[in-house]
């Protein structure tokens, strides 16, 4: 069977396409910021002193980490509406994925706060830091560069999750190209553009954290 | 209506659903080892032009998002005259996603076997084949026990993808279900349990305990 492939129809699509796009890297950057603070809270809760605190904390991330994303989105945008509560699909997409990639970041800070010395901790209560000051000027700071590696990946990894948001109809660009494909009847040029898409993204976007993490720990002097 | 009254009445669509979770979880599991295996070792090969094919096929499958796969092999190979079911589509779209991932675990693990082993089974002299079956990939399996169980719930999580394509597996029919109900806390809730459930206490024990069990056999002289 011959490739029925049409540049033209291609090349008409590609402004829906590319707006759709604009919108996806919107929701990445609203996730992702989302994720960075909500996986610190979720790391730091998992360190206080009440067992039952952090245990419960712990359970929390292990639940969300092992259940499918698209189920947690489909929950928070239906569930709302039950009790009274309307959230459009854009706040209740990005609050799901915002807390899901919190649970896989606060395992990667958990994983850079432990890395820090029990010294430096010593150091702190010899200095007679607050527990504030202790956090935010000596033990994070530290925490940070062994961290970046999975911060990077997790910045991918939420520019991955974002077509599921088309389950619920926010307008990005998996949406763009099922509207395009359902308008047009042509499935071949929409999805084959979003998949380059994704490639022509996600690739160079990897190989600048690649050298933003090699950069960064030769800065701090760390092989 | 109470809990009760709902999972009694739907309780059978959970678990027909759920069947056909745990059968393209199996499937795509399978194809994610084996190309897992696969590339990992083509990776390693002295040959460039392996190595660079390996690599492409792993970009390939990294770099854009499963979603984005699962549409293309279902929507766009039948254009190219080859016709899948959502039920072959799904679970081979899931693990050669997943192997992607698995291809650099696999890579890791056996980078990770100590120089020494590698000499000694040259010392024996070993074919490389037999080398790296009998004498390698043994310890990295080991090794990569760990990530696989990470990896595993990938695939369970990437299996509630397909129905995306209509396959009706358990995500498919909690939406049908909230479709018919509005109870979407039930609807959804139930699904989160049983996913949960899946993920939590039988396939990470069941990778721990493989685990644990290897390293007793392989300790023993």
């Amino acid at each position: 069977m011959e490739l029925d492939w049409s540049w033209r129809f291609a090349w008409e699509i590609l402004p829906d396409l590319l707006a759709g796009a604009l919108k996806t890297l919107a929701a990445v950057g609203i996730g992702y910021s989302m994720a960075i603070v909500g996986g610190l809270i979720l790391a730091l809760l998992q360190r206080t002193r009440s067992r039952l605190l952090s245990a419960a904390v712990r359970e929390f991330v292990e639940f969300i980490r092992s259940t499918p994303l698209l189920l947690q989105i489909y929950f928070v945008f239906f569930v709302g509406p039950q009790f009274g509560v309307q959230l459009s699909p854009w706040a209740s997409g990005l609050i799901a994925i915002g807390l899901y990639r919190s649970a896989y970041l606060s395992e990667i800070y958990r994983g850079g706060l432990e890395a820090v010395p029990a010294g430096q901790w010593e150091a702190c209560t010899a200095l007679n830091l607050s527990g504030r000051d202790a956090y935010f000027r000596i033990i994070i700071p530290q925490a940070l560069p062994p961290a970046t590696a999975g911060m990077g990946n997790a910045l991918i990894a939420i520019f991955k999750d974002t077509p599921m948001l088309s389950a619920i109809g926010v307008a990005e660009l998996m949406h763009a190209a099922t509207v395009v494909g359902a308008n047009s009847y042509r499935y071949l040029e929409p999805y084959t553009l979003v998949g380059l898409i994704f490639l022509l993204l996600s690739l160079p976007a990897a190989w600048v954290i690649r050298i933003f993490e090699r950069w960064l720990r030769s800065k701090l002097g760390m092989v | 209506m109470s809990l009760w009254l709902f999972l009694v009445q739907y309780g059978s669509r959970y678990l027909s659903g759920s069947l056909v979770t745990a059968s393209q979880f199996v499937l795509a599991s399978l194809v994610t080892v084996v190309f897992a295996v696969t590339f990992g070792l083509l990776l390693l090969s002295k040959t460039y032009w392996l190595r660079a094919f390996a690599a492409a096929y792993i970009d390939f499958f990294r770099g854009s998002s499963l979603v984005v796969q699962i549409y293309w092999i279902f929507f766009v190979l039948p254009l190219l005259g080859l016709s899948l079911s959502p039920f072959i589509a799904g679970f081979l779209a899931v693990g050669l996603n997943t192997g992607a991932y698995g291809a650099e675990v696999v890579r890791g693990a056996i980078l990770a076997v100590p120089k020494g082993q590698w000499e000694a089974a040259y010392a024996l002299s070993m074919s490389p084949a037999k080398r790296m079956y009998r004498i390698i990939f043994p310890q990295a399996f080991l090794i990569m026990l760990p990530p696989w169980g990470n990896l595993l719930i990938d695939v369970l999580k990437g299996t509630a993808l397909v129905s995306l394509i209509g396959l009706a597996e358990l995500m498919f029919q909690a939406k049908q279900i909230n479709n018919l109900t509005f109870l979407s806390a039930q609807a959804f809730g139930a699904a989160l349990a049983i996913y949960y459930l899946l993920a939590r206490f039988l396939i990470t024990p069941a990778v721990r305990g493989l685990e644990s069990r290897l390293r007793r056999k392989m300790s023993r002289t």
